[in-house]
């Protein structure tokens, strides 16, 4: 294509690698910069405010390996894996969500909501039961309750094609079915035990380390660049399952397929900081009206998610200063202001 | 009261009319109903019977005609017939509730559990117990149906004036994710609330005085009282809110009544037993299978099968696990989740 395309918001120029062909959107690729730069203010906040304030010049030193050993611990033991962990969390739930958000066409769509959520909390309390000890065995609990739920979801959506309306349905019976046999399970369990899965069923970044982010990054690493070119079949499904077919998507494999990759983010995500609530649902969202798009992008959505994660952790942690709230709490909060965000302005308007 | 002048009898079926040959199949509902109300019964005298301690028949009728302080009279009295009498009462306004819900919105897959009512009521709990320091069963009532008023009415605000049945699900699910995540917050920071609540948030009959049916008893009287008279104007309201109009029914105090009487049996059940889901949905559909759609029929029935879909759910909750309990929130959901998503398996609802 060349030549300026009149009137479309796409710009009339494609670049092309070998057989891929992007073409940038300019106000997407504006936002995404944008957010971007917010994302790298909210990182450098994070990194030097605190109980210890850093200059930027000993972040800087520590980074490079030649601060004193006090800054070093702070920067590369406390603030950083935080940090990462934090963002790259929250770039997973954005992806997550926005993947799902295009299958389901719906705005609520989430992990949160169908299902996921509710099987990975059984995970973890389970595991607690059993005894885990350590914040990263309870994440291999939650990994698989979140993964059977997915699944069981699927499957009993699944009929003759699983049309993506009834996997949001389904997906809230079995978490409606999930959340009392939770309450159940932590009345079975010691007060201490319970308190403790309580807290991690809030979501939240305290004491998570190198070994948090580093499975978040590798699934992000992976499944980021496959959901952006599978994601170019998402466009099809969203005209529904018989136009995609008749537009040559087959939409049951293409659907099986981004759902996979959504769970597994979702999964991993929880995994590593527990089910940060409300950020796969907002940060898509968010992201495709900033860019004024017609549909989650997923890399806006991941950079939003990011943003989101970061900003909320660095409030949990400098506004409820003696005792720092876990980052759970605090993006439920902008949750709740999200909803009725929708409320206002969302759906009353269609039919 | 006034609720039932808005549809004119004279349109109503009741009556013969004279001409009309009549060509329906000999009318067996009166039969249904009587049925529902023996098995009630016989499910009561079931609960009483049976659990960790199985007791005979006649041992149970001297505990209960002739009290003499041994084992079984402190059974039956302490335990056994307040968690009966709680179930029956519970079970009425969940079923009441329940099937009204579904006339109000015109929707089959109105709950409220799903629609995140009792959510509401938790959450209201959750700020009773800690941070006003309500420590007793009895004290949550008001609380409960404050909240229960409040998650009904965001629901219905989000979900539009479509209302459309997946709409309201959804508005439903994304209210309790909300409320959920500001429940686990607030018992984060007040351990002591959390071992008051998760006993609480469970939903169970168990352990629940004789004072907790009598305090939330009148509420789910007058809930129960508003939902039967207004069987007639919601029957008009199932043709559409322009045909219900036309009939002269009042659509809007219908909606407004309608909507307090769930408010109030959602409320208090909640308050009493903890949060129970799918009960409702089930039995409304279940109904609506044996007895028709007619809510001058539909209504009584509902409120008939709930109390003993619960009371049979607490027994196996009883019997399970013996010596311990499962409690019988669990048991519902087990038993509701299935039918819920065999709902949306059948019907074309999941084109969202």
């Amino acid at each position: 294509m060349t030549g300026p395309a009149a009137g479309s918001g796409a710009t009339g120029w494609a670049l092309r690698i070998g057989p891929l062909s992007l073409r940038p959107h300019p106000r997407s690729t504006l936002v995404a910069a944008a957010l971007a730069v917010a994302l790298v203010g909210a990182a450098v906040v994070a990194l030097t405010t605190g109980e210890y304030p850093l200059t930027g010049a000993e972040i800087i030193d520590a980074l490079r390996g030649s601060a004193t050993p006090g800054v070093d611990f702070i920067v590369t033991t406390l603030r950083m894996p935080r940090l990462l962990t934090g963002a790259l969390v929250g770039a997973a739930l954005g992806v997550s969500g926005a993947l799902l958000q295009s299958l389901a066409r719906n705005p609520l769509a989430s992990p949160d909501i169908i299902g996921f959520t509710s099987g990975a909390a059984t995970g973890a309390i389970a595991a607690f039961a059993l005894g885990a000890d350590s914040i990263l065995r309870v994440g291999l609990g939650a990994l698989a309750g979140g993964t059977i739920a997915a699944v069981a979801v699927y499957l009993l959506a699944y009929r003759r094609g699983g049309a993506a309306g009834r996997l949001v349905l389904v997906g809230i019976g079995v978490s409606a079915a999930l959340t009392s046999v939770n309450a159940f399970l932590i009345t079975r369990a010691p007060l201490h035990d319970a308190i403790a899965a309580q807290a991690w069923l809030v979501g939240g970044l305290n004491n998570r380390g190198w070994g948090h982010a580093a499975p978040v990054a590798a699934a992000l690493a992976v499944l980021l660049p496959a959901a952006i070119i599978a994601g170019r079949r998402l466009r099809p499904l969203e005209l529904g399952d018989d136009a995609a077919g008749a537009l040559g998507v087959r939409a049951e494999p293409s659907r099986r397929m981004l759902l996979v990759i959504s769970v597994a983010l979702a999964a991993v995500a929880t995994a590593s900081a527990g089910p940060v609530a409300f950020v796969a649902l907002a940060a898509p969202q968010l992201a495709r009206r900033l860019a004024g798009a017609a549909r989650p992008a997923l890399i806006g959505s991941a950079l939003m998610g990011a943003l989101l994660l970061a900003a909320s952790d660095v409030l949990a942690q400098r506004l409820f200063t003696p005792t720092p709230m876990p980052v759970g709490i605090v993006t439920a909060g902008l949750g709740g202001l999200y909803l009725t965000w929708l409320l206002a302005a969302g759906w009353r308007g269609r039919p | 009261m006034s609720i039932d002048e808005g549809v004119r009898p004279t349109l109503a079926t009741d009556g013969d009319p004279p001409a009309a040959p009549s060509r329906r199949p000999p009318d067996h509902r009166r039969w249904w109903l009587l049925g529902t109300a023996l098995t009630l019964v016989a499910l009561g005298a079931l609960s009483l019977a049976l659990g960790a301690r199985p007791l005979a028949p006649e041992v149970v009728w001297n505990a209960l005609t002739d009290p003499d302080g041994g084992e079984a009279a402190v059974i039956v009295w302490e335990h056994r017939l307040p968690r009966t009498l709680l179930g029956v009462l519970v079970g009425v306004a969940l079923g009441l509730a329940g099937a009204l819900m579904q006339a109000l919105t015109r929707n089959p897959l109105a709950d409220p559990g799903l629609l995140g009512v009792t959510m509401g009521a938790s959450a209201a709990v959750v700020v009773g117990i800690a941070f006003l320091g309500v420590g007793a069963l009895t004290g949550y009532l008001w609380f409960a149906v404050a909240g229960a008023a409040g998650a009904s009415a965001l629901v219905y605000l989000i979900s539009g004036r479509s209302a459309a049945p997946d709409r309201m699900v959804l508005a439903g699910a994304a209210i309790s994710a909300v409320l959920l995540a500001f429940t686990s917050a607030v018992l984060l920071q007040r351990p002591d609330a959390f071992r008051d609540f998760r006993f609480w948030d469970v939903g169970s009959l168990a352990g629940r005085g004789l004072d907790v049916a009598a305090q939330t008893g009148p509420l789910i009287g007058f809930g129960a009282v508003v939902a039967l008279a207004l069987a007639r104007p919601l029957n008009a309201l199932a043709l559409g809110e322009d045909s219900a109009r036309s009939l002269g029914a009042a659509v809007g105090r219908t909606r407004i009544w309608g909507a307090l009487a769930v408010t109030a049996l959602c409320g208090a059940a909640t308050a009493a037993a903890g949060p129970i889901g799918f009960v409702g949905l089930v039995v409304a559909h279940a109904a609506r299978i044996i007895i028709g759609p007619d809510l001058r029929w539909l209504l009584p029935c509902a409120a008939l099968l709930t109390p003993s879909l619960l009371l049979a759910a607490d027994i196996v909750g009883r019997l399970a696990i013996a010596p311990a309990e499962l409690s019988v929130g669990v048991v519902t959901a087990v038993i509701g989740a299935p039918v819920f998503i065999a709902l949306c398996r059948r019907s074309r609802l999941g084109a969202l």
